[in-house]
């Protein structure tokens, strides 16, 4: 009888301990407007009070290049993919690798960094650390700028493959987000995680090929190497910018896809499952 | 059935789990702090595999902010809620916004919640005032078109014309406050929930910020209000709930509740009513608190009824796990309707109560307390002088001060105000025999 008085007209909601939120992705549909300034927020404060402010976007990655070409390149002799010059393909596996890299430590730390948002205003949480990853992704924007100066400067065209690059944006996205949601919320109950971050990052551009071409991995190992979801979204991204002879190895792709998924899938789900009590933990 | 209730909530509670430090001896063995160590790494290590909480502490004790709230408000109602400083209000509200779940029982609500638990939350001080208000405004709940048409009216309310792009960070606090309130004061939610956020700004602006309140109550929304103001209480809300101990005790009038409420807290220590507040014998979560406070006469005996214009010390224990040089004792002194009427405060420079870490005390000796009689809300606090409080604790207990014996303090014909002032009258002598009548009698 109260069910009726209540939920006559309008939408009625109700708080119970463990109760699922019946519109969870309506409900941050609804919330998009949030999303948005957030996004700017974190995008307009970054490089607030530096002197050389979006500078750093360039610098840091035609740094990484630079010494990443004359150590693989010069002084470990290792082959490029094909036909394409030693920077490029660096640079190609830069891109997603620093894509990665920003979104995973961006949104790793970002419900501790709002904890006050957490403990005084309700909204879906997904929000922070998704919109965390704008950052990343206006970086990501100003690379791929630099490396289409840095193709002309070596005369190199890309090929029709470049058009198919926006799906593998959006994998490289999904792949980062997976562990960044895992970690992020992990972070909230206990704070050693963020002690991992700076490992994954630090190892992660070693163990991924972003120096070197996969191809240089000794073939009995290259399907294992795949385990590894970044190896997968970088040999796609060379795939797609370098053109002609990066050959993507198809088994150790979709083992790549594979892993993305599940690690999105265990991700949104534990995320889901905790958000509730962050209030309470942060 | 009433179709018009906009919120029920059923059996509501909260729990929360809170751990406790061991009685820490003086002189520890390596091997004890070797297998305490020991013990706590392998508890949490055993807490993280199944995915619980760690708390810190070697005992844990289960808590309940809140429990068995059941209530209904109805479309338009005001509802305040009072109660004093744990009594659950803030976990109620932050329940009720969706901020945290309950542990127990049900809420159903009807309608668009905003709450206003904090003014300028997520404001960042790199932004300028007007990157902020739309920050704010999103994080509050109102969509760009509806900040974009308030946007003027929000500039207005907040004096902050000439300061729109500079930095938020460059801001007096009051510009802040003024800022972040007007904002907030723009919400147009079919339920208002507010914590006490009104206790910001100078007085002109909290006036402005009470005739918003009202206004937006006057527009038939519903709203839910959490003050220790009693006058703006009954000046705005139509009913009251008042929560004691996470349950409630009164749910009724303002008035009632208001009644309810200083009647809680006068009779919470009936035993020793010389003893306002005592929690010496609980174990405190915070490293600094007041523990107990006691009335005492000059000679250091327990004092219980206070003449006007009698003298009293209060005596204020305070326990900390640390020295605080600069820490400072605060006592302060309202009516039962809530207006202060005096705040003392130490001076680190001339008195260091915390100079070590324990137990220790300071007294506030007032030599003549010149207040009218009547019943009057004490409350202390202990704060890091200048800089913040540190431990709050509201309307620990009532003073009842009691009409005076000595000649020399007269009184009106019609006793009004709190206070007594030394004072006399010069003017025309009365006749000896009788009183002069007016003029026109």
């Amino acid at each position: 009888m109260s069910e009726n008085t209540l939920s006559d007209h309008q939408h009625v909601l109700i708080l119970e301990p463990g109760r699922a939120e019946r519109h969870y992705w309506r409900d941050i549909w609804a919330y998009r407007e949030l999303f948005a300034i957030l996004a700017w927020r974190d995008v307009a404060v970054r490089y607030k009070q530096t002197v050389i402010g979006v500078a750093w976007a360039v610098i840091r990655p035609f740094l990484t290049m630079v010494v990443f070409t004359v150590v693989f390149s010069r002084l470990a002799n290792l082959p490029s993919d094909g036909m394409a010059p030693y920077a490029i393909m660096v640079f190609a596996g830069m891109l997603p690798w620093f894509l990665f890299s920003t979104i995973l430590s961006e949104a790793s730390g970002s419900l501790v960094g709002n904890a006050n948002l957490i403990g005084k205003v309700y909204f879906p949480r997904i929000i922070i650390p998704s919109s965390s990853a704008v950052v990343a992704l206006v970086d990501f924007a100003i690379n791929i700028a630099m490396l289409f100066v840095l193709m002309a400067w070596y005369g190199f065209a890309p090929t029709w493959r470049l058009a198919l690059l926006p799906a593998f944006v959006v994998l490289a996205v999904l792949a980062s987000l997976g562990p960044a949601l895992l970690i992020t919320a992990l972070n909230v109950k206990y704070r050693d995680f963020r002690f991992i971050i700076p490992f994954i990052v630090q190892f992660g551009l070693y163990a991924s090929p972003v120096g070197f071409s996969s191809a240089v991995v000794p073939s009995a190992w290259r399907f294992w190497y795949s385990l590894n979801p970044i190896v997968g979204v970088i040999d796609g991204f060379r795939w797609c910018l370098l053109g002609g002879e990066s050959a993507l190895y198809i088994p150790g792709f979709f083992l790549s896809l594979i892993v993305v998924g599940l690690l999105l899938w265990l991700g949104v789900s534990y995320f889901r499952r905790t958000e509730r009590s962050f209030a309470d933990l942060i | 059935m009433d179709a018009d209730i906009v919120i029920r909530a059923e059996g509501l509670g909260k729990r929360y789990v809170i751990g406790h430090q061991a009685e820490t001896e003086r002189y520890l063995v390596l091997r004890d702090v070797v297998t305490r160590t020991a013990q706590s790494a392998w508890r949490k290590t055993a807490d993280m595999l199944h995915g619980r909480v760690i708390v810190s502490g070697s005992s844990f004790e289960e808590f309940w902010a809140l429990k068995d709230v059941s209530f209904e408000v109805k479309r338009g109602d005001v509802l305040g809620i009072i109660g004093r400083n744990g009594a659950g209000k803030s976990t109620l509200l932050k329940i009720l916004s969706r901020i945290t779940e309950p542990s127990e029982g049900r809420v159903s609500i009807k309608g668009r919640v905003a709450s206003l638990l904090e003014v300028g939350t997520g404001f960042h001080p790199e932004l300028t005032g007007r990157e902020n208000i739309y920050l704010n405004g999103a994080i509050l709940g109102m969509t760009r078109a509806e900040i974009k048409r308030k946007f003027d009216e929000i500039v207005a309310f907040a004096e902050v014309e000439r300061f729109l792009d500079t930095p938020v960070k460059r801001y007096s606090s009051g510009m802040h406050v003024r800022l972040a309130f007007a904002v907030a004061a723009h919400l147009e939610p079919e339920i208002l929930v507010v914590d006490e956020v009104l206790a910001v700004g100078d007085v002109e602006f909290q006036k402005k910020c009470l005739g918003k309140m009202d206004e937006v109550a006057g527009q038939g929304r519903t709203v839910l209000f959490v003050s220790h103001n009693m006058q703006t209480l009954s000046a705005l809300c139509s009913r009251g709930l008042v929560l004691s101990e996470g349950k409630v005790i009164a749910d009724s009038s303002m008035e009632a509740a208001i009644t309810a409420y200083t009647v809680q807290v006068a009779t919470q220590n009936s035993s020793a009513p010389h003893i306002l507040y005592d929690s010496t014998g609980v174990k405190s979560i915070s490293d600094s608190s007041v523990v107990r406070v006691e009335m005492l006469d000059h000679e250091m005996a327990p004092k219980i009824a206070l003449p006007s214009c009698g003298s009293v010390i209060f005596r204020i224990w305070i326990r900390s796990r640390s020295a605080l040089p600069q820490g400072s004792v605060i006592l302060s002194i309202r009516t039962a309707s809530g207006m202060t009427l005096a705040k003392f405060e130490t001076n680190p420079r001339r008195i260091q109560p915390l100079k070590q870490a324990g137990d220790h005390y300071v007294d506030c000796c007032i030599d003549s307390l010149s207040l009218m009689p009547g019943q009057y809300f004490v409350s202390v606090g202990l704060a890091h002088y200048g800089v913040r409080l540190i431990d709050w604790k509201m309307d620990i207990g009532t003073v009842l001060v009691a009409e005076s014996s000595d000649p020399r303090i007269e009184m009106s014909g019609y006793p009004e105000g709190p206070l007594v002032v030394q004072h006399r009258w010069v003017g025309e002598p009365a006749p000896q025999t009788h009183l002069v009548a007016g003029p026109g009698c």
